[in-house]
């Protein structure tokens, strides 16, 4: 990467960002915004005491619960473990003079959806965090990727990372989104077509007229699950829509450096001449509503089609693996999608949890009753989420349909608090993976938009939004 | 850090493709506040059945792979959550090192962190390292060589340099950035001036 040229957005941030080089080669890449949780940091916590070493700029660090939260009673967390992860970071915090937003504080939620609420997330900074959806902070325009626990110590102590540079890949979206397509559909058409470990080593850039077409929300899905296709890391140039977005937040510039921040975050998108490493354009007409029928999310297909034959894989590795898929989901080849069964609903997580989700599941749900068959949860994103949605009258809507209406947090996304699959459970989830045991061991998970698993409740059978009016 | 310079012992053959880390450490074990202790918990679900009894066929719970310290496994190894448990786990079953045709970014970078060694290699050395893996051939890995030796196989393999020598070493990467603070004071120095707004106090 030059300093001349023309720079994609991935570069401006790069070179604005560069500390320096160690010795050893290495690049120290300064970091605007840490992102803290209970689960990845109590280690760099004890490792930082360990070393008798202060936390170098408390105020660029914001901490919350949200993994290991329960969803309702969360006054008292029954688990110990959880309990104690959760005390933990609430002592750490203190300790150090972070901000930390409690259990009982309504800004409480997962740290990928209060990052942008807040307005702590804005273009050209860069952001890390103890967990690998923090892709989801590049719909601003913001170099936002997931660390371990030992670079969060390393975060803590010196504001830095030690990075090189990533490549550069851009997925070009372009034409009008079809009916019933969305966000959540884009991204796992992508990363259908490109593999899990399609995007490793790049940072992703998403562009075209469908990309910058969407809200924020439904950006913020596409970057979210970069990292499932192997990605470090999203980023969507910002614009307008980010702008409006971003204005009158706690944390987003005041008035007083409100134009000057502008004008620096209009001078970030791409050069048109920019080069990338891999390019690769889509055409929005080809898709359709997407869902999941394996246990890696790359297992994508039409909601209109079947599941996969392995006999019709390229490779034998290929074959074995939708073999192994086959069996865990408990599917047989050739079965139309439409015809699977459900047992749950999960709608949530930092894929799917912002209000904008939420007020498309109550359109589709409003004066209907989810079928007799199926458990149905929705667990808004954040407590600021869960609180509009109740002043809009979504959360009757949901209930009257027989949805559980809970508290905010990670939920059965990853299931480490009470919200899991029993073996053998089939689940229609708007989280960001499918893996086997991910939500409860033995459970079967079929990653999909808020439209379909909305749809997918009515009916009890994963179901084609665009056949349900 | 613990150092890693050469490694010698029994591998044990995963020839499964796109291994994610909740497969390698799942959720119930990352309410630990600690980084010791996973590693009778490493693959958890392939490794106990629902009552918690060892699976008698799963390899790390055959003689002698219950004993490996290396592990050969399928393309993108590693994917998923950026939890480091994975490879704290790894760790303290006593694997130092993994071998396949690639690794996912987080992942392999933590691994460097604790003092474990992933190697990349083609698909065709990664067939031939399976087999010889399956028929428990003791390996050796050499990393001021950069070779891995396992029966009449000998591999050549790609490091970068820094990250080789923080293994060999076994340094500490934030005493080695903390050397450089008046960098990074300057810098946050001169960006209060020009970027003002990234500064305001939460």
């Amino acid at each position: 990467m030059s300093n001349q040229g023309p720079k994609t957005l991935f570069d401006k941030i790069w070179s604005e960002h560069l500390v320096g080089q160690r010795e050893d080669g290495t690049n120290l890449l300064y970091i605007d915004r840490h992102l803290v949780h209970e689960v990845t940091s109590p280690q760099a916590f004890e490792g930082l005491k360990l070393s008798n070493r202060p936390v170098h700029r408390p105020e660029a660090t914001i901490a919350v619960a949200d993994h290991n939260v329960p969803t309702i009673n969360r006054q008292n967390i029954e688990d110990p473990q959880s309990k104690i992860q959760v005390e933990t970071l609430a002592k750490n915090t203190k300790e150090h003079g972070i901000q930390y937003f409690d259990l009982m504080d309504q800004r409480q939620g997962i740290v990928h959806i209060i990052g942008p609420e807040q307005g702590i997330t804005q273009p050209g900074m860069t952001i890390v965090c103890g967990d690998s959806h923090t892709s989801t902070h590049g719909a601003f325009g913001a170099l936002a990727f997931g660390i371990g626990t030992s670079e969060v110590e390393h975060v803590l102590a010196t504001q830095t990372i030690v990075q090189n540079p990533a490549k550069n890949m851009r997925i070009s979206v372009n034409g009008e989104l079809p009916f019933g397509v969305n966000s959540k559909d884009l991204i796992l058409y992508i990363i259908g077509k490109i593999g899990t470990a399609g995007g490793t080593g790049h940072v992703i850039e998403y562009a075209g007229s469908s990309i910058m077409g969407l809200s924020m929300e439904g950006r913020m899905t596409i970057c979210n699950m970069s990292i499932e296709a192997g990605a470090r890391a999203g980023l969507i140039s910002p614009d307008q829509t980010t702008f409006n977005y971003i204005k009158g937040r706690p944390y987003a510039p005041g008035t007083e450096h409100w134009d000057q921040a502008v004008e620096y975050w209009s001078s970030l998108p791409s050069d048109n001449d920019a080069n990338y490493d891999h390019e690769i354009v889509i055409d929005s007409s080809e898709i359709d509503p997407m869902v999941t029928w394996g246990t890696s999310p790359e297992d994508v297909v039409s909601v209109k089609g079947t599941v996969p034959n392995p006999s019709s894989a390229k490779t034998e590795n290929k074959k074995k693996s939708i073999e192994r898929s086959l069996e865990y989901m408990g599917l047989k080849p050739g079965t139309k999608i439409t015809d699977i069964k459900l047992d749950k609903i999960f709608i949530g997580s930092c894929t799917n949890g912002r209000i904008e989700d939420l007020r498309k599941v109550a359109s589709i749900v409003k004066d209907k009753k989810i079928a007799s068959h199926v458990q149905a949860m929705i667990v808004p994103g954040s407590g600021l989420v869960k609180k509009q949605a109740e002043e809009e009258g979504i959360d009757k809507i949901l209930k009257d349909a027989g949805f559980e209406w809970r508290e905010a947090g990670c939920s059965m996304c990853l299931g480490m608090n009470p919200d899991q699959l029993k073996p053998g459970e089939r689940c229609a989830s708007t989280s960001n993976r499918n893996f086997e045991g991910r939500q409860g061991r033995g459970g079967r998970t079929h990653l999909m938009s808020p439209e379909l698993a909305a749809a997918s409740a009515i009916t009890g059978n994963i179901s084609d939004i665009r056949d349900f009016t | 850090m613990d150092k890693f310079h050469s490694l010698k012992g029994i591998a044990a053959p995963l020839p499964i493709v796109n291994i994610d880390t909740d497969m390698i450490i799942p959720k119930q074990f990352l309410k630990t506040i600690k980084r010791t202790g996973l590693g009778v918990s490493l693959f958890y679900e392939m490794r106990y059945d629902n009552d918690g009894n060892l699976i008698k066929d799963f390899v790390l719970n055959t003689s002698p792979f219950d004993k490996s310290k290396i592990l050969v496994a399928g393309d993108n190894f590693g994917c998923g959550s950026s939890r480091e448990h994975a490879p704290w786990s790894l760790k303290d079953f006593g694997i130092r090192s993994v071998i396949s045709t690639s690794f996912a970014d987080i992942f392999y970078n933590n691994c460097f962190q604790n003092g474990i060694l992933p190697i990349v290699v083609s698909p065709e050395n990664l067939d031939q390292l399976m087999t010889a893996a399956k028929n428990q051939i003791e390996f050796t890995i050499d990393l001021p060589e950069q070779i891995i030796k396992a029966g009449n196989h000998s591999i050549n393999f790609e490091i970068e340099e820094f990250r080789k020598e923080r293994l060999l070493q076994g340094l500490d990467d934030i005493g080695i950035t903390l050397g450089y603070q008046d960098k990074i004071n300057a810098y946050e120095e001169d960006k209060k001036n020009k970027k003002p707004w990234l500064f305001k106090d939460n």
